[in-house]
C-alpha cells in the first residue's frame, strides 16, 4: 500500500470538468438502485439487510481508514460504535430505568463526543505500539469495555443492557419504519462515505499516508507523527459513532453482546473482506457478512448443519480472502477489469 | 542540466532570520550504542550562514552526528543548541519547526506521490496546516511555495510524475527541495552527490551556492571536488573524534589529513 492509492493525484492538470461530470457513470448507477430500492425491496431487505449493511459498512469504515490511510490494524472501533451507542441508551430515554431520558439534541451530540474522548484516549494508548501489539491492545481494551458493562449495573444495567432505545420522531417521521430507516442509513453511509474520500486528499489525510508509508521521514518534515496518529483514532471515531447510535435505534436495544469480543472481530472480517485500500471496501464487506448471516441458514440446511454454523461459511470465505488476494473482494474486482481491458486492447490492436 | 537558478528565486526560499550567536552548537556531544561509542565528545560551532563540510572515512561517525542535531537519536551525554535554544532533548519535529532542515544519504522519499505532492507535504509539514481537512485549491499559498521548490532544484518539468518514476539524480534533488520547505535556517545535506554524473555534481553546486546567505548548512560529502567548492569551513572526523578543522584549502594541504582519508584508498 502506498499513498498512490489516491490515483487522483492532489495537484496535477487542473480539471475543468465540475465534480458532478467526473463521476462515474457505474456511480450514478448504483446510486439510482439505491435510492429506488424502496419501489422493490420489501421492508425485511430494507431494514435488516440494507439497514445492517450500511450500519456495519460504517463501523467498519472507520477501521478502513485507520488500517488503510494510517497503517493502524484497530479492533477497537466496535467498542467507539458501542460507547455512543450505550450513550443514547444511557441518557435518552429507554425501557431501562438506569437511563436518564434526557432530549435527542443533547444526547446525540454527547454520544459522538463521549465517543471521540474514548477513542482519543484509547488511541493515545495504542499508537505507541506497532503491527501486532496495536491488535493486542485495541483487543484488550475492547475486551475492558465489554466486560465492564456487563458488571456494571449502575451506569451500564449489566447483563440485561437496555430496551426500548427507539429514535426520535423528528419531523413526524418514525425513523424505525423500513423505509424511513434505510433511507436514514444510506444518508448517513454516503456522508462518512464522502468524507473519508474527501479527507484521503486533504493535508491531514495526505500527512496521515507519508506517516503511514516512512514515519521518520515525517518527523524530519515536521510532523508530529504520535499527534498525527492519536488525531487519525478521533475523527474515525466520528463514523464508528453514526453506526454505533443507528445499530441501537435498529435493534431497539443494547446490551453487552452487542459490543463482545466477536462482533469487533466481526468489523475486521467485514472490512478484510471488503478491501482496506479503499472507502468503498467496508460497505462491499459488509453487505457480504449480512448476506451470508441471513441466507445461510437455508444453504447450511441443505448440507444438514444447524443455522449458527454460518461463521463457519464466513471463516472460510475470510480464509479464501486473506489467501487468493489479501486486498479484498474489491482487488479481485481490479484485477478482473484489468482482464478484460487488456483482452479489448489486444483485440483493437489485432484489428486491422 | 539546466542553468543556475536566478539568485532572486532562491532568494524567496525561507524568510528566516540570523539570531545572534551560533546557528548551531555541540558541546561534548557523544553517543554509544552499547559499548562502542560512535561519536565522542564532539563540540562543534557553526555560525549563522556559515557553510561547513564534514569529512571522514566510512564509520567516523559522520551519520551519527547528523542523527543526533535531528533528534533521531538522543545523545548519551552533551548539548545540542540550536540558535541559542537547548534542543537535546526536543523530538525530531520540533527542531524542524525551528528551521532545522536535513536531507538522507539514501533517498527517503514518498515513491507513490507525485513530485509536486512531495514538495507539497514538506510544506504543510512546517505550517499550520498540518491538520486542514480541507483540500487544497489551485491557488493554495503552500501549493505556490512547493511550485517554486521544485523550480529550485530544476525539477518543473517533471512536476506532476511519481516519484518511483523519477531517474536516481532527480530524486536527490528532490531530497533537497524537501528540506528547503517553508523556513529553513539551517540544513544538514548528508552526501548529496553520492551516485550523481558529473553534470549532476555540477547542478548540485549550482544549487547549493544558489542558496541564500542566510541559510547555513554542514554537508557530510566524500566528494572532495563538490565539499572544498560549497563551504567555507572543514571539520575533519576520525573514529567518532573531531580530528582536525580548518579552511578548504588548508585541509586539503595537511599531509595528516591526505594520509588517513585521502590517501587511504576511497578515491
Amino acid at each position: 500500500m502506498s499513498v498512490a492509492d489516491n490515483l487522483q493525484r492532489l495537484t496535477g492538470p487542473y480539471e475543468q470538468r465540475s465534480w458532478l461530470q467526473r463521476i462515474p457513470a457505474a456511480w450514478w448507477a448504483v446510486a439510482v438502485i439505491l435510492l429506488f430500492m424502496p419501489v422493490v425491496a420489501n421492508d425485511f431487505w430494507l431494514f435488516q439487510v440494507m439497514g445492517w449493511t450500511f450500519i456495519l459498512g460504517m463501523i467498519g469504515l472507520s477501521l478502513m481508514f485507520l488500517a488503510g490511510y494510517g497503517g493502524m490494524v484497530s479492533l477497537l472501533q466496535m467498542t467507539v460504535a458501542g460507547v455512543a451507542g450505550y450513550m443514547v441508551a444511557i441518557l435518552g430515554p429507554s425501557g431501562a430505568n438506569v437511563s436518564l431520558g434526557l432530549a435527542w439534541w443533547v444526547v446525540i451530540p454527547a454520544a459522538f463526543l463521549i465517543a471521540a474522548i474514548f477513542a482519543t484516549i484509547s488511541g493515545a494508548l495504542a499508537v505507541r505500539t506497532d503491527g501486532i501489539y496495536t491488535i493486542m491492545i485495541t483487543l484488550a481494551i475492547a475486551a475492558a469495555f465489554f466486560y465492564f458493562t456487563r458488571q456494571n449495573y449502575s451506569i451500564f444495567n449489566g447483563y440485561s443492557g437496555f430496551n426500548l432505545v427507539l429514535p426520535p420522531k423528528l419531523f413526524g417521521v418514525n425513523w424505525r419504519d423500513p423505509m424511513a430507516f434505510y433511507y436514514l442509513s444510506l444518508a448517513c453511509a454516503t456522508l462518512c462515505y464522502g468524507a473519508v474520500v474527501y479527507i484521503s486528499r486533504s493535508p491531514f489525510g495526505l500527512a496521515l499516508q507519508g506517516v503511514r508509508d516512512n514515519p521518520r521521514r515525517m518527523a524530519a518534515l515536521g510532523f508530529n507523527v504520535t499527534a498525527h496518529r492519536v488525531a487519525a483514532y478521533a475523527l474515525a471515531s466520528i463514523f464508528a459513532s453514526t453506526g454505533g447510535i443507528l445499530l441501537v435505534w435498529q435493534n431497539a436495544q443494547i446490551a453487552p453482546g452487542t459490543i463482545g469480543i466477536s462482533a469487533a472481530i466481526d468489523v475486521l472480517v467485514v472490512a478484510v473482506v471488503g478491501g482496506l485500500r479503499r472507502p468503498l471496501g467496508p460497505f462491499i464487506g459488509a453487505l457480504i457478512y449480512v448476506l451470508l448471516q441471513v441466507f445461510s441458514a437455508d444453504i447450511l440446511g441443505l448440507f444438514g448443519f444447524s443455522a449458527d454454523r454460518f461463521k463457519l461459511i464466513i471463516g472460510i470465505g475470510f480464509l479464501a480472502i486473506v489467501l487468493f488476494s489479501p486486498d479484498g473482494v474489491l482487488a479481485l474486482w481490479d484485477r478482473w477489469r484489468a482482464r478484460v481491458d487488456a483482452r479489448k486492447a489486444a483485440e483493437t490492436r489485432g484489428a486491422p | 542540466m539546466n542553468a543556475p537558478v536566478a539568485p532572486a528565486r532562491m532568494n524567496q526560499i525561507g524568510a528566516g532570520q540570523a539570531g545572534s550567536g551560533n546557528a548551531l552548537e555541540l558541546r561534548g556531544i557523544t553517543k554509544m550504542f552499547g559499548a562502542l561509542a560512535a561519536i565522542s565528545d564532539v563540540t562543534l560551532s557553526v555560525r549563522p550562514g556559515e557553510r561547513r563540510a564534514v569529512l571522514g572515512s566510512n564509520g567516523a561517525g559522520k551519520t551519527t552526528l547528523f542523527n543526533c542535531i535531528t533528534g533521531d537519536f538522543l545523545p548519551t551525554a552533551g548539548l545540542i543548541r540550536f540558535f541559542g535554544e537547548d534542543v537535546t532533548v526536543f523530538p525530531p519535529h520540533e527542531r524542524i519547526r525551528r528551521g532545522l532542515r536535513r536531507t538522507y544519504q539514501i533517498s527517503s522519499l514518498f515513491a507513490g506521490l507525485s513530485v509536486i505532492d512531495n514538495v507539497y507535504l514538506a510544506c504543510v509539514g512546517v505550517s499550520r496546516n498540518r491538520f486542514s481537512l480541507i483540500r487544497p485549491r489551485p491557488d493554495d499559498a503552500l501549493m505556490h511555495a512547493a511550485n517554486m521548490l521544485v523550480d529550485a532544484v530544476h525539477l518543473t518539468a517533471e512536476k506532476n510524475r511519481l516519484v518511483g518514476e523519477l531517474a536516481y539524480g532527480q530524486q536527490r534533488q528532490l531530497e533537497i527541495a524537501l528540506a528547503l520547505s517553508g523556513a529553513p535556517r539551517f540544513v544538514l545535506f548528508d552526501e548529496p552527490a553520492a551516485g550523481l554524473s558529473p553534470t549532476e555534481r555540477t547542478d548540485l553546486i549550482h544549487i547549493l551556492t544558489a542558496l541564500p546567505n542566510h541559510i547555513g548548512y554542514i554537508i557530510i560529502e566524500h566528494d572532495m571536488d563538490v565539499a572544498l567548492r560549497v563551504v567555507e569551513s572543514v571539520t575533519m572526523m576520525h573514529n567518532g573524534r573531531i580530528f582536525k578543522e580548518g579552511r578548504p584549502e588548508d585541509i586539503e594541504d595537511d599531509p595528516e589529513v591526505q594520509e588517513l582519508y585521502l590517501g587511504g584508498g576511497h578515491g
